[in-house]
């Protein structure tokens, strides 16, 4: 966290300023177009990284292996981060619950590259995010629309994903949740300038960031798709609804052939516009994994209302 | 065909990951026509490239993947004018410890990748540059590499406080370890539509006739 007591966690040291808001959503910008993998040990996360990941998630188990496993889901152990750390030298994001600051301010002691603070892991505050404004680290959070993406972006979360339904390997929730927000955009864009105080409230968010959503027509900062990607079909639908990037959890090390899984779906999120390149990308792929369908599962068992 | 093809050179941005859209916004803020490039037909297009920031290994794996690597590296070779930042910085360099092959390999000089270590020690710092006009110019630099020594012919345009190197031009080449795409200062941009400009004569510019530029280099 900041040494020097400023609020926006901007620090200045030795050749200039770190924790600023640029370099902090600078990083965002530098993933897009990218595929960020969840990665459970380092032979994984070098198998990510051969495959043309642009970072990878450092985790105890994934969102899969969490359901199955039940009880508290907590931020990773610290040994097991920072052996991935040494294995990559791509950017390492690691995982905090929601609400739980101390677990952030580890991840960032140990040099973690972004924080997820992740509806996946048990919430540790039922009413409170992170005030993520005073780290040097950088946040990325989940969101299921407009209204949430702009209060984590309060927050200051530096980068958003829609949520998804993590460790479903169902698409169903994600592209829910990209419509939803894109939806929300196009509404801010269309309301006069008058009405966005009243829009604001509605959403419950800053005016101000309205007002940034109205003249930019996105979000302030970048936005990924994560929850339920398992193919790189699945992966180039999310980059045509407007994804700029896409996080992919289980569907690659719970596929037959996840070396493979992971090139196909670099691959197609680069060409995600081409139906050429998807196709051939998809050519002698082994299974998916096998998943589970969001409408047959009991509202308790999704994450993705956690935290909003 | 558009009215200012035979004034304007097309500068491409190599778009396969990282943040070439802002490139391509501030190419065109700088007056330049600019596309981006994801196949070979499109490198053919253009009369200069900017390698945008992003991953370096996963921009590296699908050059290759991808089968631009090569032809790139000829069009580099014949003459075209190339600009990278961060992530290209480190792709055109022939020095790249860590990595067992240099990925582009034309710029001689030796780079350290994320040399100022992880995402928490990312910066913005004032520099001066070699070349631009005007007040320092606000850098960002995000897990930055730093140019660690370079070969004979390399100019060094800018260095840290603490004396590291962090922009340089060789000829048609540019690299800088810092990213102007991301701040709306666009002198950078302007510098390398200069270089664009020079290399490749006004008449010979943006033929989209799909040939290759080196004839007119």
């Amino acid at each position: 966290m900041t040494t020097n007591g400023s609020s926006n966690g901007s620090v200045q040291h030795g050749s200039g300023e770190t924790g600023t808001w640029r370099a902090k959503t600078g990083l965002a910008q530098m993933l897009k177009g990218g595929v960020i993998m969840d990665v459970v040990t380092a032979e994984q996360a070098a198998v990510a990284q051969e495959a043309g990941a642009v970072a990878v998630m450092a985790l105890e188990r994934v969102p899969s292996d969490i359901r199955a496993a039940g009880g508290v889901a907590r931020m990773s152990r610290v040994d097991l981060i920072e052996g991935i750390k040494r294995e990559v030298s791509i950017p390492v994001m690691a995982k905090a619950r929601i609400g739980h600051f101390v677990e952030a301010q580890i991840l960032e002691a140990i040099g973690v590259d972004y924080v997820d603070e992740s509806e996946v892991l048990t919430p540790a505050d039922d009413r409170n995010h992170i005030n993520k404004h005073p780290f040097t680290v950088p946040f990325v959070c989940g969101c299921r629309d407009l209204g949430e993406a702009l209060r984590r972006i309060s927050e200051g979360a530096a980068m958003i994903r829609t949520k998804g339904e993590a460790g479903t390997g169902d698409i169903v929730e994600a592209v829910r949740h990209m419509r939803a927000l894109h939806d929300g955009i196009r509404r801010v864009q269309l309301t006069p300038d008058d009405e966005l105080y009243a829009l604001a409230k509605e959403l419950q968010v800053p005016h101000a960031l309205v007002v940034d959503v109205k003249m930019e027509g996105k979000l302030p900062v970048v936005n990924f798709s994560a929850g339920g990607v398992a193919t790189p079909a699945d992966a180039a639908l999310m980059m045509q609804l407007g994804a700029e990037g896409v996080f992919v959890g289980s569907g690659i090390f719970k596929s037959e052939d996840p070396a493979s899984m992971a090139a196909a779906i670099v691959k197609a999120v680069t060409h995600y516009k081409d139906p050429m390149v998807l196709a051939e990308v998809s050519r002698g792929l082994k299974e998916s994994m096998r998943g589970q369908s969001v409408a047959q599962m009991p509202v308790a068992e999704q994450l993705a209302g956690r935290g909003n | 065909m558009p009215v200012a093809r035979s004034e304007q050179r097309l500068i491409g941005v190599l778009a396969l990951q990282g943040d070439f859209a802002e490139h391509l916004d501030a190419l065109r803020a700088a007056g330049a026509r600019a596309i981006e490039v994801r196949t070979l037909a499109h490198l053919e297009q253009v009369d200069g490239l900017v390698i945008p920031g992003g991953e370096s290994t996963t921009i590296a794996r699908l050059l290759l993947i991808f089968d631009l690597m090569e032809p790139l590296r000829r069009r580099i070779e014949d003459g075209m004018p190339v600009w990278g930042t961060c992530a290209g910085a480190i792709l055109l360099a022939t020095d790249v410890p860590g990595l067992d092959r240099p990925p582009i390999a034309v710029m001689p000089m030796s780079v350290e990748r994320n040399a100022f270590g992880p995402q928490t020690a990312s910066f913005e710092a004032d520099l001066d540059i070699a070349g631009l006009e005007g007040a320092p110019l606000r850098a960002v630099f995000i897990r930055a590499p730093v140019i660690t020594s370079v070969g004979d012919g390399v100019e060094v345009l800018a260095r840290l406080e603490d004396g590291r190197i962090v922009a340089a031009r060789s000829g048609r080449l540019l690299a800088t370890s810092f990213h102007p795409e991301l701040t709306p200062d666009h002198r950078m941009h302007a510098l390398f539509v200069g270089m664009v400009r020079q290399a490749v004569p006004a008449q010979a510019a943006a033929s989209d006739d799909g040939r290759a530029r080196g004839e007119v280099a």
